[in-house]
């Protein structure tokens, strides 16, 4: 009975090309430099599909979910929310637009106000958009509906959030997200803050959700086997761009670009069988995002540098269903079908990467 | 900056010498609404050359325990009983200038907010020697020299004109790797490590854990892990200590213990890792929450949550038995654990409300 | 489809009732500021204190009115405690044979008069100024510190002095100059404490569904923002007091015939080693009705504060218990060695 069989095929809710974001920072005694958070992210997430946003501190993911909150305005590129530009539309327009796209934070305690209860939390998006609920009965009903979604008491509306645990707070942070009814949410490491058990649970949770409502999610988070068991599709962040995209279980499985597989390699697995046969630990620290290297941004650390990689972009590589890798610029946007990273020497195998073969 | 590929990971050879032993150890903490038990008859040993994770989840007291152990505890928490022995040292009966004394040359400690554990207003360089000069009475100059030379082990790069930089003008990773290296800088016979890597990115934490797997083989130290990261104990321990509401559930080595854990905790922990299970279908999931440390219950501490409670499990506490070649657990009915379906509802039927 | 589990929710922790005592909760096992309020006795006794003064402020002139100005030459510079001139004397009298008591009373209201308002126009301009400026910060802030900046920079006391000197010196006056001077205390404070909330996670999530910043300003800002201004009135109107009396006691303040306790204390100022009573009296009710505000301030600090409040939400009996364990504690480290 879900929603989402409804609306298959090439439904996309979000899709963005080229989306650029510049800060400037204070440097030194004299003026600024330019910091390129985001440096033409290109993305695209279907109706009722999670989609992941791997990355490590200063990749940009943060900047990222804010820009596409509009909590920030991009720089360049397009975005287009079911095929509308949410950065043209102004006032009541815009506000609407908003009920669309919501978020869940990562702190379950610096998200919600202290000082209000559960239900004024959760019930705070209706202050600002009368007319969906227009009357108390309508708003109260409401929420009793959100608490059972997403499995708390009625009783509990009236409790502050240091009466909850981190585990229940973050429920009240997605009871919240989804007040407005949004067919997409943003949530940033849900579950990062959370002890392993409850974890469990609020993944369940979301995972319910989905199946009931047809919500799409981007799920950004730094645990690799939490965003294998919950994305259907993962893109990798690296210094303000995305460079492989792809099904998760491609990109975990036999990843392309040679971070990716750094990354795939480093986590710890409990199962043995998983582990990498040859662990590669990256030596180095991340570039600053102020001075970026040139040509491939990943070549001080990879162990596949080439002189062409320090001169030369590297463009995007496809994996074909057969299995083989060629050059080709993505078409329409990234697909589900395709796997991409961008790489002059992408990774050709698994066992190329020292990773474990599955059976 | 290449990147190097190691040589699969191994584990090092037996060493079968205890350098920590920790025997019914208590913390109990003064609140103003009464003193609550945070850790109870907790006892484990540590060996030199082998990691022991202290495993568990928020609030379970393993902290508290290093925190015992370093003689660190806050003015509200106190020693409430049992016995912790350095080698030959008692730690519980030493004064502080002894326990002075007794740190940087037996005990060393790395904890996880690395930059709360740094002086800001005094360089890298000045950090590091300072070990040296208070337990060497080394000179400033040769303070200095030895703490380029920690740099250099603990891979921080250029560590000649680095030892003159400040705390914040070091990444995370590197932070980390200073509280290492000061950690380390007299070798320690036990370094604790509080969660050393929570804080950073997949990639640092694989740097970090290679080092301390290398100074440890190198020094010979025993190493306490303290982590609720259960992909860490799996790769990196050796034994294994369950903790759960301030007691041990369970401990062995940690191949006997993830392999058949003996303890519907354990067994829980392990069933709630997001493995390769498919996506779309549910995680399995320890109902409810750890009981706050105020109302624990008399008896089992984990019966609400556990499928295989009963009444003995409300009147008892259950100690800890061996219940495996290289396993203790402390449950009534640990060998019925093996053949239980992880995701099974608590026995007690109700709800578990604290 | 599988439904969504009820996970049980945590029960508001209640105390046994052992450590407890006699525990005035209610239904939500929150203590009510009444409660806690009682249980600190000094700040009980300030606030039935300060209730007695806004009482005689309120009542005290058309009860003793006529009495603060009938002159009585049979009773002229009584001593006060002496039951024999009767309890209108109870206080002393004036050289004019006026009753201190009466007089100390009618000009409660007058003192009232001008730092109730006074303190409150400086609040309310102050706060939402600072807050709307600390919330929006870039340029709106910047002007508007730099404009506290001025305002600050010249001591009020002196500044009053010289506008009421320029102008003529009435209550309304002195009222104006002693709210503005002290606008950039409620601002600076109130920008501060803005600027670092509308950075935080919850005032993100409120922009997420679109909320214009005045509704934020008001749903997140203010309620976070008013216990420490609140606590920060309760000071300063103990100093607009104060320069109120010192303007009065200048001769710059309350012109006669009204009356303030600092034109009570001027005017008794020539006669102190003979009436004493005439200047130290009027005094006293200054300074017992500053220090009372000043405790009900450091109540109010607590009381407000959720991460403090437990102090005040315990009864006696447990918090003396909890104090004696910390004192044996303190004792076994000293014995322990030292500064561990």
């Amino acid at each position: 009975m879900s929603i989402q069989t409804q609306n298959q095929s090439v439904d996309s809710v979000l899709d963005v090309q080229n989306l650029t974001k510049t800060f400037h920072v204070a440097s030194g005694s004299s003026g600024t430099r330019e910091l390129k958070a985001l440096d033409g992210i290109n993305l695209n997430v279907k109706r009722g599909e999670t989609l992941g946003l791997v990355g490590e501190s200063g990749c940009g993911k943060s900047t990222l979910a804010r820009t596409l909150m509009m909590l920030e305005q991009p720089d360049g590129g397009t975005v287009r929310f079911d095929g509308q530009d949410p950065f043209a539309l102004r006032g009541k327009q815009l506000r609407a637009w908003r009920r669309r796209v919501q978020m869940v934070f990562q702190d379950p305690f610096a998200s919600l106000n202290a000082r209000m209860t559960a239900g004024q939390i959760i019930t705070e998006p209706f202050a600002t958009h009368k007319d969906l609920y227009p009357t108390s009965a309508a708003r109260k009903q409401r929420l009793d509906e959100l608490l059972e979604l997403v499995g708390l008491r009625t009783t509990d509306a009236q409790k502050s959030p240091q009466e909850f645990s981190g585990g229940q707070r973050q429920r009240i942070g997605i009871a919240r997200a989804l007040a407005l009814g949004p067919d997409l949410i943003i949530l940033d490491e849900p579950v990062s803050a959370l002890d392993l058990s409850v974890q469990a649970q609020v993944l369940n949770l979301l995972n319910d959700l989905q199946q009931q409502l047809g919500v799409s999610y981007i799920f950004i988070s730094h645990d690799l086997s939490v965003v294998r068991h919950v994305t259907d599709r993962v893109a990798v962040m690296y210094l303000g761009r995305i460079i492989e995209t792809g099904s998760t279980q491609q990109v975990f499985d036999s990843p392309l670009h040679p971070y990716t597989a750094s990354l795939m390699s480093a986590s710890p697995k409990l199962d043995p069988a998983l582990r990498p046969v040859n662990r590669i630990v990256l030596q180095g620290e991340l570039p600053s995002p102020l001075d970026p290297p040139s040509g491939c941004r990943f070549r001080t650390r990879c162990w596949k540098a080439e002189s062409i990689c320090s001169v030369e972009r590297p463009e995007s590589r496809v994996r074909e269903p057969d299995g083989k890798i060629v050059l080709g610029m993505p078409t329409l946007g990234p697909s589900a079908e395709q796997q991409i990273a961008e790489c002059h020497f992408p990774v050709q195998s698994a066992a190329e990467a020292g990773l474990a073969v599955s059976a | 900056m290449m990147t190097e590929i190691l040589e699969p990971v191994s584990r090092t050879a037996p060493s079968q010498q205890a350098v920590l032993e920790v025997k019914d150890l208590d913390v109990d903490i003064r609140t103003p609404k009464g003193t609550v038990r945070v850790v109870s008859k907790v006892g484990f040993s540590a060996r030199s050359g082998k990691t022991l994770a202290l495993l568990g989840e928020s609030g379970c007291g393993k902290s508290m325990t290093a925190k015992a152990i370093a003689g660190l505890l806050d003015p509200v928490a106190s020693v409430a009983g049992g016995s912790a022995h350095l080698e030959s040292h008692d730690l519980f009966s030493m004064t502080a200038k002894q326990r002075r004394s007794v740190a940087g040359e037996g005990l060393g400690i790395v904890f996880q907010d690395a930059l709360a554990a740094l002086n800001p207003v005094y360089t890298i360089g000045t950090q590091l020697g300072e070990a040296f000069r208070i337990h060497r009475g080394a000179s400033k100059k040769q303070a200095k020299v030895e703490a380029i030379e920690l740099m250099r082990r603990v891979g921080i790069p250029e560590p000649e004109t680095r030892v003159n930089s400040y705390p914040h003008q070091f990444s995370g990773g590197m932070r980390q790797r200073i509280l290492i290296a000061m950690a380390v800088a007299l070798s320690p016979k036990l370094l604790i490590a509080d969660e050393p890597t929570t804080a950073l990115d997949v990639t640092v934490q694989a740097q970090i854990m290679q080092l301390l797997r290398s100074l440890r083989t190198e020094e010979q130290m025993a190493v306490v892990l303290i982590t609720h990261d259960l992909a860490v104990v799996a790769e990196e321990a050796d034994d294994v200590c369950v903790m759960y509401a301030g007691n041990v559930v369970e401990q062995g080595s940690v191949e006997t213990v993830f392999n058949r854990p003996t303890h519907p905790y354990t067994k829980g922990l392990l069933s709630s890792v997001p493995a390769d299970a498919h996506r779309g279908s549910s995680l399995t999931s320890i109902p409810g929450s750890p009981p706050e440390l105020n109302k624990i219950p008399t008896g089992c501490v984990y019966q609400d949550r556990c499928p295989l409670a009963s009444a003995i499990c409300r009147e008892q506490r259950p100690e800890l038995r061996p219940t495996g070649p290289a396993q203790s657990a402390a449950c009534h009915f640990a060998e019925q654990v093996s053949a239980l379906d992880p995701q099974s509802e608590p026995a007690t039927g109700q709800e578990s409300e604290r | 489809m599988s439904s969504v589990e009820q996970i049980p929710t945590t029960k508001t922790p209640q105390p046994s009732p052992e450590s407890t005592g006699s525990q005035k909760r209610r239904n939500d096992g929150r203590v009510s500021m009444f409660t806690m309020l009682l249980r600190d006795r000094f700040a009980t006794v300030a606030a039935v204190f300060l209730s007695l003064v806004v009482l005689t402020a309120i009542f005290g002139p058309t009860l003793m009115g006529e009495h603060a100005t009938a002159q009585n030459l049979m009773f002229m510079n009584k001593a006060p405690f002496d039951p024999a001139n009767g309890w209108i004397y109870i206080l002393g009298s004036d050289s004019l044979g006026r009753s201190v008591l009466a007089r100390i009373v009618v000009a409660t209201q007058t003192t009232l008069l001008v730092a109730v308002p006074a303190v409150l126009v400086a609040l309310i301009v102050g706060s939402l100024w600072g807050v709307w400026a600390g919330y929006h910060r870039g340029r709106r802030e910047a002007i508007s510190m730099r404009i506290a900046d001025i305002i600050m920079s010249f001591p009020s006391l002196l500044l009053a002095v010289v506008v009421l000197f320029v102008f003529s010196p009435s209550a309304a006056n002195i009222v104006l100059i002693l709210a503005i001077t002290r606008i950039p205390i409620y601002m600076r404070t109130a920008r501060a404490e803005s600027a670092e909330l509308q950075s935080r996670t919850f005032v993100d999530a409120a922009r997420t569904f679109g909320t214009k910043p005045n509704s934020i300003i008001v749903r997140h800002v203010i309620p976070v923002v008013t216990p420490t201004l609140l606590t920060l009135a309760t000071l300063e109107f103990c100093f607009v007091m104060l320069a109120e009396s010192s303007l009065s006691f200048l001769g710059i303040g309350i012109q006669p015939p009204d009356v303030s306790w600092g034109l009570l204390v001027a005017q008794g100022r020539q006669y102190l080693q003979t009436a004493w009573w005439l200047s130290i009296l009027p005094g006293l009710a200054i300074v017992l009705t500053a220090v009372a505000a000043n405790v009900l301030a450091a109540w109010m600090r607590i009381a407000t504060d959720p991460a403090q409040r437990w102090r005040l939400e315990l009864d006696r009996k447990s918090t003396k218990a909890f104090e004696k364990a910390t004192r044996q504690a303190a004792k076994m480290h000293a014995k322990k060695g030292d500064n561990s």
